[in-house]
């Protein structure tokens, strides 16, 4: 069924635009560079473009509006939002509609100017209605409960929340392109302001200005491209709720569903992965993702991150960029997951670039936990 | 009988009464939070209103930093009723520091500028 999918669409080319701060740039003009620096790093034009995939933080039809800014008329659309996750999710639509003949040129696209415009985190969705009313700080306190609940029930500490920040950062050091590249200790983690208790702002991932987009096209012809393809193993996405208050299990997320599923579809287990791209919205984050997708145990997240493991030279390399915590948070952070796992197989990450990376898994969150997406991505030796 | 208004309008009727009502499915028996019109478990339509206990234990919680002058540290937490049900509250009376996972609480009909809310306080004694 689904493995009839696996490794029938590839990534041709990935791009960015409008890391940090990008004053003066519309989130559409940013969205808008990194489409064409992924065209570009494809070979192809945005005339070529027949399938477009995009949302925004900004308009009820943000799909429409990239697709005007561009100036083309695809013949395939899909602006599904399931927050952060989306790019990642659009992995699958994109795949579906090359495989349909649908489109034979997918593009995925997004872009933000929530630094130098508003300076914090931007959100298009009302709060709840049974939740607005409690001023939850949102989405840090939502995070900062699923923290509260996993250090209850498994004993998980500050400490080991803090040393998820240091990994990112110590990756993120590496990296030109990284946002943060200061040096940052978890005594440093620690002893940032609390902004929501467990979480300081440490804790918490960047906001920065930022967009990226991704080409993809069918199999049959992924080798016919400037860059090595980068072959789509195994996608699937899972949702347990929308407002926080019904998220059943606060230690659980919906990545057990689709990561299972991801794995399945791909024909590999965790233990095949060389890198890991997780969607690090808060450090929380990392420990619940690393457990759901099978790395480790449930409840052993903490101590599985604890000194270095997943840093460089670590047994396994997570979020070799420095993730959203400090290479790029713009809103939403999922399409970067992929753009790096490619990168990775690749062999032309920014920062440190792995050996012999042939499996990369890329994980994208959406809501505040609500949609899990899980993609495994291959090299040519995979397919 | 069909209701003659929609769930979330009854519910908030009974808050604005100082009444903490839920719904519980006449089918599966388990209670639900929110209000709605089917049961998200065992997907039957037909629901009953019934008053809540009120007896509950913080599940989680946290800390909203603030700065003292914009009204300080606040409680945001999520209860569980009795009945099952979770919902997102704030513990009053003790400090926010002071909320702890597992606190019994009991829930009330406060107000949080000047909309009526079911709010906690820890049980006595």
């Amino acid at each position: 069924m689904v493995d009839q999918l696996r490794g029938k669409s590839a990534i041709v080319g990935v791009g960015h635009a409008g890391f940090g701060e990008a004053p003066g740039f519309s989130a559409y003009d940013i969205m808008a560079q990194s489409a064409l620096a992924a065209l570009d790093d494809a070979g192809l034009k945005l005339s070529d473009v027949d399938g477009l995939f995009c949302t925004m933080m900004e308009d009820a039809m943000p799909v429409l509006m990239a697709a005007e800014y561009l100036g083309i008329q695809p013949r395939y659309v899909d602006g599904t939002m399931t927050g952060g996750s989306s790019f990642v999710n659009y992995l699958t639509s994109a795949t579906l509609a090359l495989q349909a003949g649908l489109c034979d040129v997918a593009l995925i696209c997004y872009g933000s100017n929530q630094r130098t415009a508003s300076g914090r985190l931007v959100t298009a969705s009302k709060l709840p209605p049974y939740e607005g009313l409690y001023n939850p700080r949102y989405p840090i306190s939502a995070y900062a409960m699923a923290a509260a609940r996993h250090m209850y029930e498994y004993g998980t500490t500050r400490e080991q929340l803090a040393d998820v920040a240091v990994a990112a950062r110590a990756w993120a050091r590496h990296n030109p392109e990284a946002f943060e590249r200061d040096a940052l200790t978890r005594e440093d983690v620690l002893g940032a302001r609390m902004v929501g208790d467990p979480l300081t702002t440490r804790d918490c991932c960047l906001v920065t200005d930022g967009g990226g987009a991704i080409v993809m096209v069918r199999a049959d012809r992924a080798r016919d491209f400037p860059k090595a393809p980068v072959y789509v193993l195994g996608s699937a996405a899972a949702s347990s709720h929308r407002q926080i208050s019904q998220m059943q299990d606060f230690t659980v997320t919906a990545a057990r569903d689709s990561g299972k599923l991801a794995f399945a579809m791909a024909g590999v287990t965790p233990g095949d992965i060389d890198v890991v791209e997780l969607y690090d919205a808060f450090t929380i984050n990392t420990i619940l993702f690393l457990e759901d997708l099978g790395f480790c145990a449930k409840g052993e997240g903490g101590g599985f991150v604890a000194d270095g493991r997943i840093a460089p030279g670590g047994a396994l390399p997570v979020n070799t960029n420095g993730g959203g915590l400090s290479c790029v948070h713009p809103g939403m952070y999922g399409i970067f997951t992929v753009i790096e796992a490619a990168r990775q197989i690749r062999g032309d990450a920014p920062g440190l670039q792995q050996d012999n990376v042939e499996l990369a898994l890329a994980h994208g969150n959406g809501g505040v936990l609500s949609s899990q997406v899980t993609a495994i991505l291959g090299a040519a030796s995979t397919v | 009988m069909p209701e003659s208004q929609g769930p979330d309008k009854t519910f908030r009727d009974g808050l604005a009464k100082g009444q903490i009502n839920l719904q519980q499915c006449n089918g599966c028996q388990k209670f639900i939070f929110f209000p709605r019109v089917l049961c998200p478990h065992c997907k039957g339509r037909s629901l009953t209103w019934h008053p809540a206990s009120c007896g509950g234990i913080v599940h989680t919680t946290t800390t909203v930093r603030r700065k003292p002058e914009r009204g300080g540290d606040y409680n945001v937490c999520m209860v569980e009723l009795a009945e099952g049900v979770r919902m997102m509250s704030r513990v009053d009376e003790i400090s926010p520091a002071e909320v702890t996972i597992g606190l019994p609480v009991t829930a009330f009909v406060g107000e949080i500028d000047g909309v009526p809310a079911v709010l906690c306080k820890p049980v006595e004694g």
